[in-house]
């Protein structure tokens, strides 16, 4: 198929198979590269994989239905995310540049993409290195027994629990109170919390220590944090299973509900998922596959890491959801035993009487001949159904829910120490591949000098990221967090991945990426790959964008409030978002975005204006060195 | 003489009937001097869950006097001014504290309380059992101090992790500052092939610190004149 914007130029901007035959044959030693597959692999695993498949899926899975939710993922993840995975391995491994050279060389005009996906990077990367600072706060209290979120701590005359905590419970304390101090408002900051500030050092410390040589560090440190998470689920798994109640758990997660297969709002978070999940349009993909050999095997990286990405999904969600059936299962024989104890101090029965077994019928028989008493006794409904779908995601499932099931295990402290280091491991292993989209970039762009090694410019970034990142240490940095996660990682993505494709599909042409491909692995790409690329993959990723957008725009934005004074406390209070709230959103999602069509008409004005033709360059000189084109236009 | 030793007896003998239903008038449900327990042994046992009964009741007695001679530091009170009333299956009962010096004046509540408070963890320890399945409602348990250690833990696992991030940092640098000047000086050194790889059209003489030139890689492309 012919259909191909013009594209004058573009055998000058890249290098030609003859050339990358000769760079791969010569080593050319300037640009880094992987040590072996292994490492290449694992990072690209590591960065697909993350606190999204631990916290984000299971409670996808439950709420849209259980195991037919598999069915919206599986096809999703078959149209929407492998074709998209090959598609930036295979451009990065041929044009041999992170993400701004590779738009840049596809077209002078399309540099705003890579610089919508520096951006992204940046952002989305200060708000995640905050998370893993809390992970590192929860992790560093569990050198303790008992864990400090295991009770409620005494008043200061030692005469009650604390208020706040008696009325909540303590792990919502902990996590309220003692790690975030959070105010009641985003408006309200509250000032910086020291422990915090102290963790976030701690965080962003240890990211550039391993991201201090660029791949040469992060290759190493790979072998850690991506393989970790595995065996931490694999014993959880054992462990979740041995405990009372996990088979309900896991139950309840797969018990497929087909009707919300009608459901749209299925379908679109289905694919939201698969497109997050895999990291896309962040740039680190396409800079983490320049650094491999010509002739490696894009299409068969793209497809198992793609196959492996789905199954973390599925084995996180099944171990996560054996501890919930466990602590379900505790909550609702706490609630029985309550009732139970409440039936025999009223009635002066002898223990035994009323057990789990006869419970219902006791009940029944006692409301018949006292029912004012049992009316006076107030007792609370036990349904095991709710405990379970008391589904939760995001900080709420791994702060909240997962560390109460921990206090209930025995020997807590280790449960939590290995939770803790695997959602750290999960974190970091992102976060290189954020580093590497911000780093990257910035170097392409040549902001700072060419001289100035790696070390200070990944130093640079992490500093400025830190400064910046102080705002998630206030009291109101949760609110703020949130509010980056909604607005700065969703749309601008969307808007990226889409431009990606039409970029790689219709301006450097499809017939000629074919070529490349067939150049690289041996083989044309077949039919499948066609149809995705030209024409499903850009669909979907345009309908989850407009759906989400409107939805955004359409609807009021709110967000949530720990509120001890509040009516409802301990739910969180629905709060809106002050107007100069609204600044900020467009700054994250609007700025990312627009810088797309800007940069290209910026590039435009200023051709317009210069009105020098600077596609091409005369060879005047017998020097041995002249280049042959340039792309500062 | 006969007579007056036989009215004695049998005043002494009436005495002795009567100081126990009198004393059974003193204890009754909601006295207001008197506090009512609750035990829950299997919860706090669970299989090794012994039988309450009248030894059982004999030993709490025997506790409870205990108690009152701690708290009063006398001698004085022994079972006999313990009473126990309205005792049910469930096990509860109510009791009350007479004075050894007058059967007929009951210990006032608060006095009661702080004798059980002081000796709560003896009483507990007694019957096997815990603040929470022997209860004596009305009377709430004292909690635990909180336990303040100089330095909370997490600030020590937090310092040993600071450390090794910053000796990390630093033998990295100092590592890529050995292996630029390393090769700085070899450089230096030879020169002479340095030109020659040159015309051969690969580019690396460029790269004096050592590090990869991440930069924009279109300067590997020349002119073969």
């Amino acid at each position: 198929m012919k259909n191909k914007l013009p594209n004058p130029g573009l055998d000058d901007r890249i290098p030609s198979h003859q050339e990358l035959e000769r760079m791969e044959k010569e080593e050319a030693g300037d640009r880094p590269k992987w040590d072996n597959k292994t490492q290449y692999m694992l990072t690209c695993v590591g960065f697909c994989v993350g606190l999204g498949n631990v916290w984000r899926f299971p409670y996808l899975c439950q709420s849209h239905g259980g195991g037919a939710f598999m069915i919206p993922f599986l096809i999703l993840l078959v149209l929407e995310g492998i074709p998209l995975l090959h598609l930036e391995f295979a451009i990065g491994q041929r044009l041999r540049s992170g993400s701004v050279g590779v738009w840049t060389a596809i077209n002078p005009y399309l540099t705003g993409v890579g610089i919508a996906s520096l951006l992204v990077s940046f952002l989305v990367g200060m708000y995640y290195n905050t998370i893993i600072a809390w992970v590192m706060w929860y992790f560093f209290n569990s050198f303790q027994n008992p864990l400090p979120w295991s009770q409620c701590p005494v008043n200061a005359n030692l005469t009650d629990l604390v208020s706040e905590c008696a009325r909540s419970s303590p792990v919502d304390y902990f996590w309220y109170r003692d790690t975030l101090n959070t105010s009641t408002s985003i408006g309200d900051s509250g000032g910086l919390q020291w422990w915090m500030v102290l963790c976030l050092l701690c965080a962003w410390l240890l990211l550039y220590v391993c991201c201090l040589r660029g791949i040469e560090t992060t290759g190493k440190a790979v072998y850690v944090t991506s393989t970790l998470p595995y065996v931490v689920l694999t014993i959880f798994l054992i462990r979740g299973l041995t405990l009372k109640g996990s088979l309900d758990g896991i139950k309840f997660l797969f018990t497929p509900d087909l009707n919300e297969l009608m459901n749209p709002s299925t379908w679109l978070d289905a694919g939201a998922q698969v497109f997050y999940s895999f990291s896309l349009a962040f740039g680190g993909l396409i800079s983490f596959s320049s650094y491999n050999s010509v002739h490696n095997n894009c299409e068969q990286d793209a497809v198992i890491i793609s196959i492996i990405n789905g199954f973390t999904s599925v084995y996180a969600a099944t171990v996560i959801y054996s501890i919930i059936g466990f602590r379900a299962t505790e909550r609702f024989d706490d609630c029985l035993e309550g009732n139970i104890l409440a039936l025999l101090n009223a009635f002066s029965l002898a223990e035994g009487n009323i057990t789990e077994g006869n419970y219902a019928e006791s009940l029944q028989n006692l409301n018949g001949t006292f029912p004012e008493t049992i009316q006076s006794l107030d007792l609370k409904t036990c349904d095991l159904q709710t405990f379970l779908s008391q589904g939760v995601e995001g900080t709420g499932l791994a702060f909240i829910v997962f560390t109460e099931a921990i206090t209930k295990m025995p020997v807590s402290p280790l449960w939590s120490i290995l939770f803790f280091i695997m959602l750290f491991c999960l974190g970091l292993s992102t976060m290189f591949g954020s580093i590497e989209g911000t780093v990257v970039p910035l170097q392409d762009l040549n902001i700072f000098p060419k001289r100035w090694p790696k070390e200070a410019i990944t130093g640079i970034v992490c500093l400025v990221s830190f400064i910046i990142a102080l705002i998630f240490a206030q009291s109101s940095g949760n609110y703020w967090l949130a509010l980056f996660d909604s607005f700065a990682g969703s749309i601008p993505l969307l808007v990226i991945a889409f431009c990606e494709m039409i970029a790689v599909v219709y301006i450097y042409g499809i017939d000629r990426f074919n070529k490349d491909i067939e150049f690289m692995i041996g083989h044309k790409p077949n039919l499948f790959w066609q149809v995705t690329w030209r024409f499903v993959s850009p669909l979907i990723v345009l309908v989850i964008f407009v759906f989400y957008f409107v939805t955004k725009v359409s609807s009021n934005v709110t967000y949530i409030a720990w509120n001890p004074s509040s009516e409802d406390f301990p739910t969180l209070e629905v709060l809106e978002y002050p107007a100069w709230i609204y600044v900020i959103i467009f700054i994250l999602a609007g700025v990312p975005s627009l810088v797309v069509p800007g940069t290209a008409m910026f590039k435009l004005i200023r051709r317009c204006c210069s009105n020098k033709n600077v596609y091409g360059a005369e060879v005047d000189t017998v020097s041995a060195k002249v280049q042959m084109f340039t792309t500062k236009t | 003489m006969r007579c007056l030793r036989m009215l004695v007896r049998i005043l002494v003998l009436l005495y002795l009937a009567g100081a126990p239903a009198l004393a059974q008038t003193l204890c009754q449900p909601n006295a207001s001097n008197g506090y009512r327990v609750r035990i829950s042994i299997k919860t706090a046992l669970g299989n090794q869950a012994y039988e309450w009964n009248e030894n059982e009741m004999f030993l709490f007695r025997a506790t409870m006097a205990f108690a009152m001679r701690r708290y009063y530091k006398t001698e004085t009170y022994n079972v006999d001014n313990i009473i126990v009333c309205n005792q049910t299956r469930r096990v509860s009962f109510w009791f009350v504290v007479i004075s050894p010096e007058n059967p007929t004046m009951l210990i006032p509540k608060a006095d009661v309380e702080k004798a059980v408070s002081m000796s709560r963890h003896r009483i507990n320890n007694a019957f096997l059992l815990t603040d929470r399945t022997l209860e004596f409602l009305g009377i709430y348990p004292t909690l635990a101090e909180p336990v303040n250690p100089d330095t909370p833990p997490w600030l020590i696992v937090f310092g040993v992790v600071i450390g090794a991030v910053f000796a990390g940092i630093i033998a990295l640098l100092v590592s890529s500052l050995l292996q630029k000047r390393r090769k700085e000086k070899g450089m230096m050194e030879d020169g002479q092939d340095e030109e020659d790889r040159q015309m051969k059209g690969v580019e690396n003489g460029i790269n004096l610190d050592g590090i990869y030139n991440r930069g924009f890689t279109d300067d590997d492309r020349f002119t073969k004149l």
